[in-house]
């Protein structure tokens, strides 16, 4: 076996990442220590960057696999990784100042982020149980960490340790269901699991035992109900920085691991899956828009918000089509973009001693700073699924692919409670347009961000509202990749 | 020869302790880092049966994969342990409650 068989070179990403990051750490402890901070922030924002670059220079037209099967370079991995990469650069921009403020701006803060975003990578590229273990695991750990930098915060040490208990929990389930699969089919390398699964036929009852174990672990991991219980604490826990970061690019992740293992390894068992996806779908849209709307914390109410949005994205895997696969590629990507933008103004108004994550912190914002409250109102129309904004378009082609799947008594349902999610997306309208404002001093303080974060922002909302030309030609990009992959 | 199936019940014992050590204990977080130990290594038992009776090696490797992720995932554990008992002064499973709602 020669260097150039295991084709080291489509993996170039990936190595980028990881080599920059393991450069960061070690310039971290040699720069002069009241300058390092930003210098290594620069850094691990350029090494996103151009590793996005890197991708779209190189992007893959055809499959091609590496490490002897181990990894896959095709346009739907590619696809995920440049927009893992850009969402997680947007949010270390926003979270800058929030993590100056609270003393948690070191250089190991942004290289443990760099690690995840390479975690999410091999995640996107897997095309073997190991590579997606290790990519899940280097994402989670650097997660965990991640969450309890801010070690004087009581909420998210705590919400620490429940993400990891239960994380850990979730990965052992998904070893579990991994360690089945292998007895029943002798294979690690999805294509192989593949191929030989269909042969054992649907009715393998041992078969659809780790499809249980798989199915489960897959739904901790993206917060589905009846395995959501951690969403809400981390999210409230943690700080807005980290939330944003957890928020955004490893939703994209998850999507790739549901793609890849239960699309890429397990298809033929799809009757046996989708069961399991429309009961956990469901009650996914059904408890989060419902409870959403008893928060009063706005962090907490977006945990809902999310569990929620990721029940309209299971529907449009479990529909079982390259029309399905594609419409919750198409919303995933739209939530991630949405969800980076929410938790981007929660960090630009919140200030050194103000979290800004209380509903009625927004009470009279339209006054204090219009634009904000600009952007706030196309961002909650968007989350809403009202039309003309990108999130309208995401709902609209998950449901065209249920009703495709004939299962349109699940789209009436998902509606109707999309409806009900809708109520609590307009009260914050509502406090930030016709309540008076609070007369909190630390509210009424003016806001102080720097002004690359402010653009980022500014053009992060206003893309959800302004890609409606080109929306044709992302729908058309999210089937191009999804049909290489299926077939 | 001992039959697949009786590592397979064993795995299946052990998996099934870890998981109600993770939902009954109310009292001490380090318990609750044991039982998840408990769980990778019902796993790795599985993966190495069947690698054993499929004679095929790939299954070992994988344990060892796991056996060195355990290793970084239970540090990681350990640390917000300490951070938490720093922060709290106790390490029960019953007073993490701050977070609710």
């Amino acid at each position: 076996m020669t260097l150039q068989s295991l084709q080291t070179a489509l993996a170039l990403p990936e190595i980028f990442v990881a080599a920059m990051a393991s450069a960061i750490l070690i310039l971290g402890l040699f720069i002069n220590k009241d300058r390092n901070d930003i210098v290594c922030f620069w850094l691990s924002v350029f090494t996103l960057i151009a590793t996005c670059v890197l991708i779209i220079s190189d992007f893959a037209t055809q499959t091609a696999f590496a490490f002897n099967g181990l990894f896959v370079d095709d346009p739907m991995g590619d696809l995920l990784k440049v927009a893992i990469c850009l969402l997680s650069a947007t949010i270390f921009i926003y979270s800058r100042q929030y993590n100056q403020d609270r003393n948690i701006f070191s250089n190991e803060y942004y290289v443990l982020g760099l690690f995840a975003v390479c975690g999410m990578m091999v995640m996107a590229s897997a095309n073997h149980l190991l590579t997606l273990y290790l990519g899940l695991e280097l994402m989670s750990l650097c997660l965990y960490s991640m969450i309890a930098f801010f070690r004087d915060d009581k909420l998210a040490v705590e919400a620490a340790m429940k993400y990891f208990v239960l994380g850990a929990l979730a990965s052992s389930i998904l070893l579990y269901g991994m360690s089945l699969l292998y007895g029943l089919t002798g294979a690690l390398e999805l294509a192989v699991i593949s191929s030989v699964v269909s042969n054992l036929g649907k009715d393998n009852l041992a078969l659809a035992l780790a499809v249980v174990f798989i199915v489960v672990a897959l739904a901790f991991k993206i917060g589905a109900v009846p395995f959501h219980m951690w969403i809400p604490d981390v999210y409230h826990g943690a700080p807005t920085s980290t939330t944003a970061f957890i928020s955004a690019a490893p939703k994209i992740a998850a999507f790739a691991l549901i793609m890849r293992l239960l699309v890429g390894g397990l298809e033929d068992l799809h009757v046996q899956w989708q069961q399991m996806l429309i009961i956990l779908a469901l009650l996914s849209v059904a408890v989060g828009n419902i409870i959403a709307i008893a928060q009063d914390n706005l962090k907490r109410m977006l945990a809902y918000s999310t569990i929620s949005h990721m029940g309209f994205f299971l529907f449009g895997i479990l529909s079982g089509s390259a029309a399905g696969y594609s419409a919750s590629l198409f919303y995933i990507l739209i939530y991630a973009t949405m969800s980076c933008a929410a938790f981007g103004l929660i960090l630009y108004l919140s200030t050194k001693d103000f979290e800004s994550d209380q509903l009625n912190d927004l009470k009279g914002l339209s006054k204090r700073s219009p634009w904000t409250a600009l952007l706030f109102l196309i961002l909650m129309f968007s989350m809403a699924g009202v039309p003309p904004t990108a999130g309208f378009f995401a709902k609209l082609s998950v449901i065209q692919a249920l009703i495709d799947a004939n299962l349109a008594w699940v789209a009436v349902v998902a509606v109707v409670l999309a409806v009900i999610g809708a109520y609590y997306y307009l009260r914050i309208i509502k406090l930030i347009y016709f309540d008076a404002p609070q007369t909190i001093p630390e509210a009424d303080a003016p806001i102080a961000v720097q002004s690359d974060s402010k653009i980022v922002l500014a053009i992060n909302v206003i893309i959800i509202i302004a890609i409606l030309p080109w929306i044709g030609t992302l729908i058309t990009l999210c089937n191009r990749v999804i049909k290489q992959f299926v077939y | 020869m001992i039959p697949l199936s009786h590592y397979l019940i064993l795995g299946a014992v052990l998996f099934s302790i870890g998981v109600v050590g993770i939902f009954l204990n109310r009292k001490n977080l380090v318990i609750l880092l044991m039982s998840i130990e408990l769980l990778l290594l019902a796993v790795n038992i599985n993966f190495v049966a069947f690698s054993h009776y499929l004679a095929d090696i790939a299954g070992q490797v994988f344990v060892f994969f796991i056996l060195t992720v355990a290793a970084a995932e239970i540090s990681i554990g350990l640390a917000i342990l300490i951070v938490l008992f720093r922060s709290r002064q106790t390490i029960n499973v019953d007073q993490l409650d701050s977070l609710k709602g």
